[in-house]
């Protein structure tokens, strides 16, 4: 396994620590005038999310991780995998119900997504930051009103629950911003 | 990025900076303090086992490589026992791996001797210049405070030095957030001490730091009153470490065993060893007069004279543009 010098971190390396994959996301030096030199890195585990501090001597060495960020689209899922195609190679993978977790409800078929792969499995799946999908449930709302102030919940396709505006219907596709899940706007068909 | 050619850097500070530099030529002008300028290139270097030197190609076939210097401090002490007199030298040093908000691989120091003075009489001068600087930037004039490194471990840390075990060391420093491999003695007590011991000096006031442990004395002289610490001192304002100065050791022997020691260690922590010196060690062996001297980052000066928060805003360009 290959090992970083911590002397060479920089934000966006993957280290292997306690046998979990994380990211790199601050580094920075502690050093007493002529002493040992600490490094202070901010890492974020790939898999949970946790963020943690971990300040090591700037001679230490710790595994790197083998992940890699690769796009690629989202086809269907069968309830339980979720299968992806590489846009270019053709090649599938496939991802877990459990790995896809809470984004599933962003996965529109054909859209390209961020996959990161830990030893070439995917461990998360990054939907794009904006979708569009459709309807299907809503209130129907007091035609004409089309103040910024209301809102009421609406179902989309996947089943995500999103609020809209008052003047926006069942059947209308609209935008989505999959990093905060909040209605972006209408897309006229 | 195609915005990295400019200068991050306003005008305004590069005029401040010009002015500081002719404030310090003009305090050691005042003081018969003589400027000089030594080599930057040099066929030997620092063994410091925390300082890491950039090298190049050779200087001559003599030697495998050569080093850019990570101080003057050779140099200058060579120029001390060929019998100079009072000396000072402002120029860039180079230490490489060195990046943070107060540190850049590349930077400024100046260096100063003088002849017959102790360290208190050091400090004394060093508060003087301070000063003299800080009302030339309309700041206000501050006191100094004194403090021995063991003293300053009781104060912050209720910790004596002289007892604790290497093993409660880094128990003390897993508590306050270190996370690597086992600390040595010295190690831990360098993670204490700019983690939790800096970090409480009052910021308007200029702390000196004394009587740094013996294993720690880089180039001082060894105290004879307490050998187990030595007679250098390091200088704090405003939370930051400005400076490191020393009683300076005159032994010749003595310095040739430091610098093989720091070689040793250097190769059992697979660091690379370091072209040792011998024209400093045959220059003391000559004679080297009774002195003392300090290094003060010219940048971190600036940034602390100008409240920034890196030195970086106080360079035309650093490490990640240069």
């Amino acid at each position: 396994m290959a090992t970083v010098g911590i002397n060479e971190f920089k934000n966006g390396m993957k280290l292997l620590i306690n046998n979990e994959p994380w990211n790199i996301t601050d580094v920075d030096m502690v050093k007493p005038g002529k002493g040992q030199a600490f490094t202070r890195i901010k890492i974020k585990n790939l898999k949970t999310g946790r963020v943690v501090d971990k300040t090591c001597k700037s001679t230490d060495k710790i595994e790197s991780a083998d992940v890699m960020e690769l796009e690629y689209q989202y086809l269907y899922n069968d309830g339980e995998t979720y299968f992806f195609m590489h846009p270019e190679t053709y090649e599938q993978i496939e991802a877990s119900k459990e790995t896809v977790g809470e984004n599933a409800k962003w996965l529109v078929e054909e859209s390209i997504c961020i996959i990161t792969l830990w030893d070439n499995n995917p461990i998360v799946i990054m939907p794009p930051n904006f979708i569009e999908m459709k309807i299907v449930d809503t209130d129907p709302g007091l035609k004409g009103d089309t103040s910024g102030g209301g809102g009421k919940p609406a179902t989309l396709e996947s089943g995500a629950v999103v609020q809209i505006p008052l003047f926006v219907q069942i059947g209308e596709v609209i935008k989505v911003d999959t990093r905060t899940g909040e209605y972006s706007n209408r897309v006229k068909s | 990025m195609s915005d990295m050619w400019e200068s991050q850097c306003p005008l305004s500070v590069l005029q401040q900076r010009a002015f500081l530099l002719s404030k310090i030529r003009e305090f050691f002008f005042h003081h018969n303090v003589l400027e000089v300028e030594t080599p930057i290139l040099s066929s030997s270097g620092n063994t410091d086992v925390n300082i890491e030197s950039f090298t190049a190609e050779y200087i001559n076939t003599d030697f495998s490589k050569s080093y850019l210097r990570t101080s003057p401090e050779f140099p200058l002490k060579r120029l001390l026992c060929s019998g100079i007199g009072d000396v000072f030298e402002l120029g860039k040093v180079f230490r490489k791996g060195e990046y943070s908000k107060t540190h850049n691989c590349e930077f400024t120091l100046l260096e100063w001797y003088r002849l017959d003075y102790n360290y208190k009489d050091l400090i004394n001068e060093v508060q003087s210049l301070l000063n003299e600087i800080i009302s030339s930037f309309d700041g206000q004039e501050s006191e100094s405070k004194t403090i021995t490194f063991h003293q300053s471990f009781l104060k912050y840390l209720h910790t004596d030095i002289n007892e604790v075990s290497v093993n409660n060391l880094n128990l003390k420093c897993q508590n306050f957030g270190y996370s690597g491999s086992q600390l040595s003695k010295d190690e831990a007590l360098d993670y204490l001490f700019a983690t939790q011991i800096q970090t409480q000096f009052n910021p308007e006031v200029f702390t000196f730091v004394t009587h740094y442990p013996a294993s720690q004395a880089a180039l001082a002289e060894i105290n004879p009153n307490d050998t187990s610490t030595s007679l250098r001192f390091e200088v704090f304002y405003q939370g930051q470490e400005l400076g490191n100065g020393y009683q300076e050791l005159r032994d010749s022997k003595e310095l040739q065993n430091r610098f093989i020691d720091d070689n040793l260690f250097r190769k059992t922590n697979n660091l690379d060893t370091v072209t040792i010196d011998q024209n400093l060690i045959n220059a003391l062996n000559n004679g080297m007069p009774q002195c003392s001297g300090i290094a003060i980052g010219v940048d971190r000066l600036l940034m602390v004279l100008l409240k920034k928060d890196s030195i970086q805003e106080v360079m035309p360009f650093n490490a990640l543009n240069s």
